[in-house]
């Protein structure tokens, strides 16, 4: 293989007495000065945040408005700071959702531990937290900065979602009662 | 109104004087003050951002577009910043030799200011005499003054870094000491050759500023010296500690150089000499390769009598500025050199340089005569 030998000449005089690139770096400067400036005003601007941004961890509803969590609790075990507590609860009988196994009675996250990771998001069998778009949490004491389920839910909100896992349940289940096949 | 210049810049009335006081003052500290937020400004700028543009006092911000440009231009960001130091606690540490860490900054402020007020900015023809407008008069002392107090306000950097009893503000002194020892001997030598051009036998000015300044009224020193004028302006780089030079300083290796244990307002005087000095090395520079108060080569004055002044004092403030803006664009645009690197500059280039422009010099006026 051919090989190449670099040239490696020494400075020339010009170079040698560093004015020329003094003056090009000057130059640089000067460019950089009249363009204008990439600054962001935060507060009254505010940045366009990603699709796929990792934001405070929220719990979001179904599109017929009902809870997706079923504390099933997977989220609170991989949590790597424990930021979760899940209080599991019963479905009263007559709700709309009966035929969900369980929900939470009271779903806290503590953001104040949370470091923003997204394994709850992962692990979530349901699809019922995602960390969203909020990126500015701020409280005034250490209570306030526990985010507790009524809060999680009004973060979160709805989200669409093409399964209707449990409906479908629910519809074979009935099928199944009424003899279908 | 050539007789109320007159006054305000000779008259030894005490409410002349005490104006005289006033202005010198005001004038010192507010052009500190704003060279701080021409160096914030100007960094932003480069950097690509904005710089202080929120500060503003309430009062002000309600008037409509005055309070906003007043803001966003951060005109208020300096008051705020030298109110901050005024008010924070003046601690003083435990370690720290205490009569000479509190003298410091006194030493390395005073000289400045005694240098300030010599400076001539302008000039007045008043009953067929023309006079020179400085801060004090009778103050045409020549340059030599100048260098010789100007040089005073290492011991301040000397002492703070001795006194401060810690080994980065230590290591700051030793090398803001050297560095001034060998930038001075380069200086004085390019200013020698523009005096021996300027001071002719037949001319009985000496070393006088003014003369100089006058000396210029056709063609400028940096156009018949470029050499020598590009030597002394280097040396005033290295001697204001100014990047590429801002060795005593340093901040990557010495934290902050001699001023590392120094806070509030203690410090915000060391950051008004150092800035004074910036004044004083730029004013030096004009007066003597940029023509002072000349508006342009070969086109000495606009304007007759008391407008002609002005003219005049406005050109060099105008120069001044440029001045200024130009150590801070050069600031963010070179690293700082290694310390070697400053020494072997100073002794090994700029010295010979020095000597063989001014023995050329000399050849040269020797064979004209
Ligand atoms: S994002 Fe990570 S740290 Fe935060 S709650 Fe989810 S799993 Fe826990
Ligand atoms: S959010 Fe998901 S992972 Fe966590 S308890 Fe509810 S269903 Fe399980």
């Amino acid at each position: 293989m051919a090989i190449k030998v670099v040239e490696r000449r020494p400075l020339t005089l010009a170079e040698r007495t560093y004015l020329p690139q003094i003056l090009a770096g000057l130059k640089v400067t000067w460019d950089n000065m009249v363009r204008p400036s990439v600054t962001l005003q935060y507060p009254e601007e505010r940045p366009t945040i990603p699709k796929n941004y990792r934001g405070v961890p929220t719990l979001v509803m179904d599109p017929n408005g009902r809870e997706k969590c079923v504390s099933c609790q997977l989220c609170e075990f991989v949590c790597p700071p424990k930021a979760i507590r899940i209080t599991p609860g019963e479905i009263s009988e007559n709700a709309t959702n009966a035929h969900v196994e369980k929900a939470p009675k009271e779903f806290e996250i503590n953001m104040l531990r949370c470091i923003y990771c997204g394994l709850c998001q992962e692990v979530c069998p349901e699809e019922a937290i995602f960390l969203q778009s909020q990126y500015s949490l701020t409280g005034l004491t250490r209570e306030s900065m526990v985010n507790n389920k009524v809060k999680l839910y009004e973060l979160g909100g709805t989200l669409p979602d093409g399964h209707h896992k449990w409906d479908k349940k629910k519809e074979e289940a009935e099928k199944q009662a009424g003899g279908g096949h | 109104m050539e007789k109320l210049l007159h006054d305000l810049v000779l008259s030894p009335e005490w409410y002349f004087t005490a104006a005289r006081g006033l202005t010198l003052i005001l004038i010192v500290m507010t052009l500190a003050g704003y060279s701080v937020l021409l160096e914030r400004k100007a960094s932003a700028w480069i950097q690509g951002r904005i710089g202080p543009n929120r500060t503003i006092h309430p009062l002000i911000g309600w008037i409509p577009f005055v309070g906003t440009f007043l803001a966003k231009g951060g005109f208020i960001q300096p008051a705020a910043d030298g109110g901050k130091f005024l008010f924070k606690e003046d601690a003083l540490p435990g370690h720290v030799r205490k009569f000479y860490y509190v003298l410091a900054p006194i030493i390395a402020l005073a000289p400045a200011l005694a240098v300030l007020v010599m400076l001539p900015f302008g000039e007045f023809l008043y009953e067929g005499k023309r006079y020179a407008i400085s801060l004090t008069q009778g103050a045409d002392v020549g340059v030599l003054f100048m260098f010789a107090i100007s040089s005073l306000g290492v011991y301040g950097i000397a002492l703070a870094g001795w006194s401060a009893n810690s080994k980065f503000p230590f290591l700051g002194a030793v090398r803001g000491a050297a560095q001034l020892i060998s930038y001075e001997l380069a200086m004085g030598l390019s200013v020698l050759t523009v005096f021996l051009a300027t001071s002719a036998p037949g001319q009985d000015h000496g070393l006088s500023l003014v003369a100089m300044v006058n000396a210029q009224s056709g063609a400028w020193n940096i156009l018949t010296q470029p050499i020598a004028a590009l030597v002394f302006l280097i040396c005033v780089f290295a001697e204001t500690n100014r990047h590429p030079f801002d060795m005593p300083e340093s901040e990557t290796d010495l934290v902050g150089g001699f001023h590392t244990e120094y806070g509030a307002f203690k410090f915000g005087i060391f950051f008004v000499a150092e800035y004074s000095h910036m004044i004083i090395g730029s004013t030096l520079f004009i007066l003597m390769f940029l023509g002072g108060w000349h508006v342009l080569p070969w086109m000495p004055t606009v304007g007759e009598g008391w407008i002609g002044s002005l003219i005049g004092v406005a050109t060099f403030f105008f120069k001044l500025c440029f001045f200024l803006f130009f150590f801070v664009w050069v600031r963010w645009t070179l690293p700082r050199f290694r310390y070697d690197q400053v020494m072997r500059i100073g002794w090994r280039v700029l010295l010979p340089i020095a000597v063989l422009n001014l023995l050329a010099y000399f050849a040269w006026y020797a064979i004209r005569g």
